[in-house]
Parts: C-alpha cells; structure tokens; sequence
C-alpha cells in the first residue's frame, strides 16, 4: 500500500482539528458563539453514547453494551468515581458475555 | 473542598455577570465534576489510555492483516490519530477496497473533530503556535474529558492529559499489535467496547447541568439513533450536531 493516501489522511485529518482552534485566533468571542460552543460537544457525545451502545454498523443491536450502560448510569447518578464507572460497565459486558 | 467550591463560585460570578450565569453557576456548585482534582483527571486520563491502548493493539493486528506494514501502521496512529478513522480505513482495505474508497469513510468519521476543535478553542493557549500543536490531540476521548471541567483551567489540563496519554498509549498499541499480530484477545471479550459509552456517559453527565444542555443531548441522540440504519458510519453522530438547535434555544430563554 502506497504512503500517499496515509499522508493525505494525516494532512485532512489534522486539519479539521486545527481549524477550529486557529480560525478563533485566541480572540475573545462573542456571549452569543460561546453559547452554541459550550453546546456543541453535548449532542456529540450524546449520540456517541448511543451510537456505540445500540448499534454495529449500520444495525440496530441490543446486547450486553446495554445493560453495561445500565450499570454506568447507575453509577454516574450516584456520583460513583470515573474509574469505578468504565471499570464496572466493562466487567458487566464482560461477565455477561461469558455466561451467554 | 468546600472552599474551592466557593472559589469556583466566586470565578463564574465573575465571569458571567448576567443573571443567566448566576444560575449556572449555583446549579454547579450543587453538583460535582466527576473528575474535579488534579490527581483524580491523571487517574482518569490513565484509565482511558490504557482501554485505548488495547484498541490500538487490535488496530495494529488488523492493520498488518489488510496489508499495510507496520511502519505505515504506526505513522498513520501517529498522524491520523483517530480511532474510528483508522478502523474504518483498513477495514475497507481488509475488505478489497482501494486506498482511495478507504479515505472517504475515515474523513466523514474525522469531520466531528472540526466541531469538537471548534468547541475547545475557548480552552486552548492563547498563542497560536501552541494552539495548532494541541489542535493534533483533539479526539473524542480528550474532547470529553475536557468538557467535563468547570473552570478552563482544570478544562486545558484535562485535555491535554488525556490527549497525551491517549497518544502514547494508541501508539504503543498500534506498534505491538502491528508487531506481534494476531495473537491478542478480543476486547470485546474483556468488555472493552463497553468502557466507551460509560466513559463518555460518566464524562457528559456533569455537563447537563448547563442551559439547554438537556435538551441538546437528547436530540442529538434521537437524530443519530434515528440514521443508524440508513447512513454511512460517522454521519449519525455528526448529524447529531443539529441538536444544538433546541438546546441554544432553550439556552437563550426562547419557550418553544
């Protein structure tokens, strides 16, 4: 395989993170755009959430991911430590998995 | 502890004098970040590295597998930096598409960067030399991370731990699995896949107390469950993005 379309995946790739961070230069913006940016991420990471919950490609999928999320949010609401939260919904998946 | 709440509080008085802010910064003096000390985002940040660094070993393995070698494997994880792109590039590879085919799905599933780039630019050094270096870190993982923090501060350190260690550990990852080869257990096995929605849950959840935020994420949510079945891999998410719309709106004080 060719290095061209690696190197060119690198270039794309780092461009669109940097976009962001160089176009706003470190100005001061606006109460405005600073509203909708403190917003962007949510939906992102919400449908991220639920994309690598429920689905495997382009399927609708419920299996042990979901009770492991079960779990987390559990442990989310009761302001269980991070590591106890992703350590724990792994061990469900896991231990679901193994006696499936 | 409490005093460094009412430092906090005294800070976002600060910075946001309208009553909007007031409100925010009272609703997250009741609740804490989930990773609100120092030590606590290292701890955090090493966690992630480690289950990133097991999905580098599979991307190594698979990586080799659909023909590429492992000094290109361990440039592209050094260059591209992002999982789901790397995936989604050997796996049109492994499946006998060409270079060319493979690059489209990896750049739809890097297009969310730009928006999460976009979001951290408030966060980010003010020097521009420092910013784009940093820019390079900018993934889901340290997105998250930094999201969760209240002050900016606490925000840049958060990203900036957790986009190094997630770096050195994809890295490391990449290099042994593209060395050693098939030899590795399946993550999915140790329920790794699953660490991931609970991460990314467990570093939303303290952002839900903003303005609109709710109402953001839910939508996000529905709009991407909502084209599972019928986009390409990474459109559901940065469909998602449409979601803002509610949440600035609510935001803003509109009754919709």
């Amino acid at each position: 395989m060719s290095w061209a379309p690696l190197l060119a995946l690198g270039g794309v790739s780092y461009l669109l993170k940097a976009v962001g961070p160089v176009l706003t230069g470190g100005r001061r913006l606006g109460p405005e755009l600073r509203r909708v940016l403190d917003l962007v991420a949510v939906p992102l990471l919400a449908a991220l959430i639920v994309v690598k919950t429920f689905s495997t490609a382009r399927h609708l999928v419920v299996d042990a991911r979901v009770p492991a999320l079960a779990v987390a949010g559990v442990l989310v609401w009761r302001r269980a430590p991070f590591l106890v939260v992703v350590l724990a919904a792994a061990a469900a998946a896991a231990l679901l998995r193994a006696i499936s | 502890m409490r005093r460094s709440c009412r430092t906090d509080r005294q800070n976002r008085r600060k910075a946001q004098p309208n009553a909007a802010g007031s409100r925010v910064s009272l609703l997250g003096m009741a609740a804490t970040t989930i990773a609100p000390s120092p030590s606590r985002t290292l701890s955090s940040a090493a966690g992630i590295g480690i289950a990133v660094g097991v999905y580098g070993i599979s991307f190594g393995v698979l990586a080799v597998a659909a023909g590429m070698s492992p000094a290109q494997a361990c440039v592209m994880s050094m260059l591209v930096f992002t999982g789901a792109s790397q995936f989604a590039f050997v796996g049109v590879l492994a499946a006998g598409g060409g270079a060319l085919a493979a690059m489209v799905p990896a750049v739809v599933l890097a297009v969310r960067n730009a928006a999460y780039g976009l979001s951290l630019a408030p966060i980010l050094p003010r020097r521009l030399r420092d910013r784009a270096a940093l820019a390079h870190l900018v993934i889901d993982e340290s997105t998250a991370m930094a999201r969760a923090q209240d002050e900016p501060a606490a925000a840049r350190r958060a990203f900036v731990a957790t986009g190094v260690s997630v770096w050195l550990c994809w890295n490391a990852g990449t290099l042994a699995g593209s060395l050693l080869g098939g030899g590795i257990g399946d993550p999915q096995s140790l329920g790794l896949d699953a660490m991931f929605p609970a991460a990314f849950l467990a570093l939303l959840a303290p952002q839900l107390r903003r303005p609109g935020a709710a109402r953001a994420a839910i939508a996000g949510a529905m709009v991407a469950i909502a084209l599972v079945p019928f986009t390409p891999a990474g459109v559901p998410v940065i469909a998602a993005l449409a979601g803002v719309v509610p949440g600035v709106l609510v935001a803003r004080g509109v009754r919709g």
